[in-house]
């Protein structure tokens, strides 16, 4: 099967790899780029694990073909830290232990980022809302949304 | 599996007219599981994307365009959009998470033809229209005359939906959309109640649109409740028809989501209370629009 030579910029750095057409994103990402940081929990949308921003949209990489993101700009959980720094996202799942088996964890940073960019100080209500496309099969979700108001309040300088 | 991604719509009806085994999509949100299912396997993925008209949202005086690619949370992020059609708004906000969101569409959640498709009834409730390509160029088709049956659209295989178009909301009108989930997010319908009324300037019910979805093989409308509405108030007798009539067009099927006797019910219940937000809507949209 031939494959399709796509680029784009990946975590900042352009980036090129070759997919076949019908392969999703989240497979061309962790196979062809490396970044294994998204998973494969489901496959169709529903678990979030796999959530990627696309030109600053946060979706689930499973459900995208690996071509339409010619041209795109894309950020996976890898992108997050800067020069080695955790964000202030990862820095509180780590101190409030907001995670078990980590699985699911990429994709509720990613879709975390994508709540606070657009919203600086959301409530808990709107952090729920935004995270209901992730799912946890470990444990509860009260440490991840304490955890996403304590990162908010750090970014907002409080 | 090809990948493609034309510019234009001439280049996606000439793509399709050559390509039997050709799929469109636009946020692949419904299209993906299917191909994971082994329920299609096309040569041809064609990326609606693209092509500009696909995803624009437009109004001038008369009305409102929406792309059928749009991702609806394009549509519920426009405040013009939203404020005008606030049912409608809501029930495209409803279509999965955040993450579908930013890939779902009104022309793909018409065309999977799930009968518990949120955005259809209020659509329908809306007198949407399809706007539709083909080889012979562009027809315009009710939204309510596009899905046959669960999974099935009139459309032809070399056709598409461009784009949606809504009659601007007139003064003293509203719309809303109500659904049943045994939660709070993240499921699909167990039934979908959508309703639109205009007021006469004495405050009295002059147009009504009532219509259920995940009650039936296809969004239904109500015509007797439309008729019970209109020309009077909602009263607690015109109420009670209302909710008498929607349960009654209901065709359900026992499953998982809910009994069909559940679901009858249920269609009364979110009938009424569609109905009541959508008058107090048009009560406050007394100006012009």
């Amino acid at each position: 099967m031939a494959r399709t030579h796509i680029t784009a910029v990946v975590n900042g750095d352009e980036t090129e790899f070759l997919a076949e057409d019908g392969t999703s994103l989240l497979n061309a990402l962790r196979d062809e780029v490396g970044l294994t940081g998204a998973k494969e929990g489901c496959g169709t949308g529903d678990c979030g694990a796999c959530s990627v921003m696309i030109d600053e949209k946060v979706t689930t990489s499973c459900l995208v073909f690996a071509p339409e993101v010619q041209g795109a700009t894309i950020l996976t959980v890898e992108g997050l830290a800067d020069s080695g720094e955790l964000h202030p996202l990862q820095q509180c799942f780590l101190e409030g232990a907001a995670l078990q088996c980590g699985i699911c964890t990429p994709g509720f940073l990613i879709a975390a980022k994508a709540l606070l960019d657009k919203n600086p100080d959301p409530t808990e209500t709107e952090i729920r809302y935004a995270l209901a496309g992730n799912l946890c099969r470990c444990t509860g979700y009260d440490k991840i949304v304490r955890a996403v108001q304590e990162a908010a309040r750090e970014m907002r300088g409080q | 599996m090809k990948y493609i991604a034309p510019s234009s719509v001439e280049e996606a009806t000439s793509l399709l007219s050559t390509s039997p085994s050709a799929q469109v999509f636009a946020g692949a949100t419904d299209v993906v599981p299917q191909l994971r299912a082994g329920r299609s396997a096309p040569e041809l993925l064609v990326d609606l994307k693209k092509i500009e008209e696909l995803v624009a949202i437009a109004k001038d005086d008369d009305k409102w365009t929406v792309g059928a690619a749009a991702p609806t949370a394009n549509l519920t992020e426009d405040e013009a959009f939203s404020g005008e059609f606030p049912g409608l708004s809501e029930a495209a906000g409803l279509i999965g998470s955040d993450q579908i969101q930013n890939r779902s569409s009104l022309g793909g959640n018409l065309c999977n033809g799930s009968p518990a498709a949120d955005s259809v009834p209020a659509m329908v409730v809306n007198g949407a229209r399809a706007v539709i390509a083909g080889p012979n160029g562009t027809r315009v088709l009710d939204v309510a005359e596009v899905v046959t049956g669960p999974g099935q659209t009139s459309l032809e295989a070399d056709e598409f939906i461009v784009e949606f178009e809504l009659d601007r909301m007139p003064a003293r009108s509203g719309d809303a959309y109500l659904r049943m989930i045994p939660r709070t997010e993240m499921d699909i319908a167990v039934v979908g109640a959508g309703a639109r009324v205009t007021l006469a300037e004495d405050g009295s019910i002059e147009e009504a649109v009532v219509a259920l979805g995940a009650v039936a093989p296809t969004v239904v409308r109500v015509p007797d409740a439309e008729a019970a509405l209109v020309g009077g108030t909602a009263d607690d007798e015109t109420l009670s028809a209302v909710a008498e009539a929607a349960s009654g067009v209901c065709n359900p099927i026992d499953d998982k989501r809910g009994t069909v006797a559940y679901r009858k019910q249920v269609a009364g219940v979110l009938a009424k209370r569609a109905v009541l937000i959508a008058i107090e809507r048009a009560e406050q949209r007394n100006g012009s629009k």
